[in-house]
């Protein structure tokens, strides 16, 4: 069995990996290797044919695949090690040992590590996942799915097409369907707001006069070798289904948005501490999960709304990653938990130790205007004219505001003002 | 409105005066940018486009594409089935040029992604 040794082994070549694996370079890493499972690097940005990436990162406004150029250029010209169509299968990490072991185009390689940066990405929610029953006709796709026929291989999922999630990725399929010339006939959306950016509801749907149903359900999928029609029906705010107004809609595809999974069932196996909100591992603030040496970035370790926070979080679990190489042990950080107080659904990082300036990344549970975002043990108030579930909150705490933490925890709430 | 220029995506007011297109007033944008594209949306408002190119003996069947600059607005249907009557040689590189005034905008069609030439595992040497 074939075995390659690093110094830090990075785990999925889209926008995080590509950031960490750069960072670990530029910051003196001796030998970095960069495995990735498909056949070309950059992860899902290939075929995120539209513009919006890197306008905080790179101060530019790039396509998805242009974004993507950039970043693996930057790998090559620092000499980072490019491992494609390799698929990960075990991480083991025990006895001080960071192991992972790959099925690579030249047969199971064990990849030997001093830090391992787990940047592998999200998967899609299949219709399966959010309870839709019946037969199994063809023209039914995950966003991502209809996005990769369009957008790397030139081809048409369908003609008459119904969306299902009002989500980001759901808004951008939406629009590039319709672009291509087919009839989208509406987005049907559970909650009774938009899952995804108020900018993109305008400039995928209102601009293209797509329908936008809130506060319905897709219960049914009929027709049994293609589409033939959906059943939709209306549900209350607290998602109960109201008797007698199901109604079909004919079309035949079906695009399921309906949201994004961390990929970390490795991480899981081996271990590693799980946070049930984010559905991804609980870190530190080095971004490290409770396997030492072991580090989760991107949309693996949060579903990020911006490339930006993917990428920069890469750097951080980089930088983190290197300074726990070259001091081989951490003098011992009292882990302190980040607890989720008022209208808050998620938070990362889970510990802080209240020694580092440190960026959190969270969301809320309810829209809400004209709240505070606290963390009453250090005083802080922001202010904030409106949060929503689909609007990930980013916020930086410096060491100065840390030093006033007397207590063994910290807690983040949104309470109103007034 | 609401702006599309960045993710805070405001809400956007403007107020139009007696004459058609005349802008009295611009209410709702964090930033200038976010004017700018108030008033131009009111006026004449463009957008980029986004599409896909045929590519003839590539690794991949099509090319991922975008307008230099942003068009007008009712024109994006037309302007997609014009990009999908072209085809183009691989190797294409982000960045080339695929169309050069694309109807008469003055607005380039450039790609955005690297398309390398097919590699046939059948060829006998």
């Amino acid at each position: 069995m074939k075995k390659v040794l690093s110094d830090v082994l990075v785990l999925g070549s889209g926008a995080a990996g590509l950031a960490a694996a750069s960072k670990a370079r530029e910051l003196g890493a001796l030998k970095v290797v960069l495995l990735d499972e498909k056949e070309e690097p950059g992860g899902v940005l290939p075929q995120c044919i539209h513009p919006g990436f890197g306008l905080h990162y790179l101060k530019e406004d790039l396509t998805g695949p242009e974004f993507a150029i950039r970043l693996y250029e930057r790998t090559g010209s620092l000499g980072v090690k490019v491992v494609n169509s390799s698929y990960a299968m075990d991480l083991l990490a025990c006895k001080g040992k960071r192991v992972v072991r790959a099925v690579t185009p030249e047969g199971i390689t064990e990849f030997r590590s001093r830090a391992v940066i787990f940047a592998t990405g999200a998967r899609e929610r299949n219709s399966f996942e959010i309870g839709i029953a019946g037969h199994r006709p063809a023209g039914v796709y995950t966003a991502g799915e209809a996005q990769t026929m369009m957008d790397l291989y030139g081809g048409m999922p369908g003609q008459e097409v119904v969306v299902i999630g009002s989500g980001d990725v759901g808004l951008i399929m939406a629009r590039r369907l319709a672009l291509q010339g087919a009839n989208v006939k509406a987005v049907v959306e559970m909650l009774p707001y938009s899952g995804g950016l108020a900018r993109n509801v305008q400039q995928c749907l209102f601009d293209f006069g797509i329908p936008l149903y809130l506060s319905h359900k897709a219960t049914k999928i009929l027709g049994r070798r293609r589409v033939r029609a959906i059943e939709i029906l209306k549900v209350g705010d607290r998602l109960e289904e109201k008797l007698g107004t199901a109604f079909e809609m004919r079309c035949d595809t079906v695009i399921v948005s309906a949201g994004l999974v961390p990929r970390v069932e490795l991480l899981e196996r081996a271990g590693a501490c799980m946070d049930p909100a984010t559905r991804s591992v609980a870190v530190n603030e080095l971004l490290e999960t409770s396997v030492p040496r072991v580090f989760a970035a991107g949309n693996a370790l949060i579903i990020n709304d911006l490339v930006d926070y993917a990428a920069i979080q890469g750097e951080t679990a980089a930088k983190n990653a290197i300074n726990l190489i070259r001091n081989r042990r951490f003098p011992s950080d009292r882990w302190k938990p980040v607890v989720k107080g008022r209208n808050i659904r998620l938070i990362v990082p889970q510990y802080i130790s209240g020694r580092r300036e440190v960026s959190f990344y969270g969301r809320v549970m309810q829209p809400e205007e004209n709240v505070y975002l606290k963390v009453p043990e250090i005083g802080v108030e922001l202010r904030q004219l409106r949060v929503k579930p689909p609007e990930m909150l980013t916020f930086t705490i410096t060491c100065r505001k840390f030093g006033k933490l007397k207590e063994d925890k910290i807690t983040v709430a949104v309470e109103p003002r007034g | 409105m609401i702006c599309i220029v960045c993710p805070l995506g405001c809400e956007l007011e403007v107020e139009t005066g007696r004459e058609p297109k005349q802008i009295v007033r611009i209410k709702g944008s964090r930033c200038f940018k976010g004017k700018e594209y108030a008033a131009r949306e009111v006026t004449d408002p463009r957008r980029v486009l986004m599409a896909v190119a045929k590519v003839r003996d590539g690794h991949l069947p099509v090319v991922s594409v975008k307008t230099d600059r942003p068009i007008p607005k009712q024109m994006l249907r037309e302007a997609v089935k014009a990009i999908s009557k072209i085809e183009i040689d691989a190797p294409v590189k982000a960045g080339d040029i695929v169309i050069e005034n694309l109807l008469g905008t003055g607005a380039r069609v450039v790609a955005t992604n690297n398309v390398g030439k097919a590699i046939s595992i059948l060829t006998v040497k």
